[in-house]
């Protein structure tokens, strides 16, 4: 049975204001949801207050500016800050998406940025996302062939190498799976929209020999069907892919293999 | 996975600050209309079950239904198996493949929720 609300340790208080900077005209409030394992208290929510005069344009810069010149103790991730490597995903303004691609200006009001969305929290912004990459792991994302390997490459013909398009831009950054209410209640079993993606990029691939293994793995009605077409990993997905169309391709596999 | 919690860790925030939109609510609406029209069922088959009984209780069972509150009952239950009817088509399509871009979603939304007050208060004003 999901639970809805938060379990005691995770209920969240209200936290340290920051002081407004001196002199500064254009000042966005970031609301940010704080957590330290060295102290054990209750998750907290700091406000911090940015001059936007003297910040970069998009929500990262200020989360760096305020983990620079505020307050040092602030931990997330981040590392391309070009919406490549998926680091610095987050639930930023009730949404989840790249703190680097999103802009400060697309936001009215205070920035309320927290973790992804129903996550064992390390530190702060940082979630574990052990058991993400564990699922990913579990749908062999990798090519499976029988027949011997040929004397060059695999090769493929452009029609089946664009079936991929839409699938392999993928950079695995959790903001659908965390967005999937489905994955929050059941997220144990059920692999989630990121991971069977990734199922289908090679489900789809021409090149790949194990098709039915695959399906075999994945017809099964927690892994696969709990998917029930609730679309926010598609309305989330910061590159703009769209999994819950490859899970519904992965169903119709699973029928038109049966005729 | 015994070890995703390691250290005790609280779980991140996720109903409580997720913002609401038109795919989930109108997801967790067809679930909820679902359970809803299950129990309007029960209501129609004890109103045929007093029918079978005798007279009087059919007369105190109708009485009931033909109230205001049991009208407003009534009037809901007819607008959540509209709902429930043309999501259910919706989700006929995604079955076969179709309706998955962005647009085409938030579109064949707002015209299920239109169709079901439309052809809810047709069917109030007709019958």
């Amino acid at each position: 049975m999901a639970k809805f609300a938060l379990p005691k340790n995770s209920r969240m208080v209200t936290g340290k204001t920051w002081p407004k900077p001196e002199g500064a005209k254009n000042v966005r409030a970031f609301k940010i949801y704080r957590w330290d394992p060295d102290t054990k208290a209750n998750p907290r929510i700091d406000t911090y207050h940015v001059d936007l005069d003297k910040c970069g344009p998009m929500v990262l810069d200020a989360l760096i500016k305020i983990k620079n010149e505020i307050d040092p103790t602030l931990t997330f991730r981040r590392s391309c800050r070009e919406g490549i490597c998926g680091s610095c995903a987050m639930n930023i303004d009730g949404t989840n998406g790249l703190a680097c691609t999103t802009g400060i200006d697309e936001i009215s009001g205070a920035v309320r940025i927290y973790p992804l969305p129903h996550m064992p929290v390390v530190k702060d912004l940082v979630p574990d996302l052990t058991h993400f990459y564990a699922q990913h792991a579990a749908v062999q994302p990798w090519l499976e062939t029988k027949t011997p390997a040929p004397q060059g490459e695999w090769r493929q013909s452009i029609e089946d190498r664009k079936k991929l398009d839409g699938l392999y831009e993928c950079i695995m950054c959790a903001s659908c799976s965390t967005s999937c209410p489905s994955y929050w209640w059941n997220g144990d079993r059920y692999l989630g929209p990121a991971a069977l993606l990734q199922a289908y990029r090679w489900l789809i691939d021409s090149r790949d020999e194990a098709t039915g293994e695959r399906l075999d793995d994945l017809e099964d009605p927690f892994r696969l069907y709990r998917c029930h077409t609730i679309m926010n990993c598609a309305k989330t997905c910061p590159k703009g892919l769209n999994p819950a169309k490859a899970i519904a391709e992965i169903k119709k596999m699973m029928i038109e293999r049966r005729v | 996975m015994s070890d995703v919690n390691r250290g005790d860790r609280p779980l991140s925030p996720h109903l409580q600050v997720y913002r609401p939109q038109i795919t989930s609510v109108l997801s967790i609406l067809h679930r909820a209309t679902g359970v809803g029209l299950t129990l309007a069922a029960c209501l129609i088959v004890w109103w045929l079950f007093a029918a079978a009984t005798s007279a009087e209780y059919f007369a105190f069972a109708d009485d009931i239904l033909t109230s205001l509150i049991g009208q407003l009952i009534l009037i809901g239950s007819l607008w959540a198996l509209m709902y429930h009817s043309f999501n259910g088509i919706r989700h006929l399509f995604w079955d076969a493949g179709y309706g998955f871009e962005l647009n085409s979603v938030t579109s064949s939304g707002w015209m299920v929720v239109i169709a079901s007050f439309v052809a809810t208060a047709l069917i109030v004003l007709i019958a």
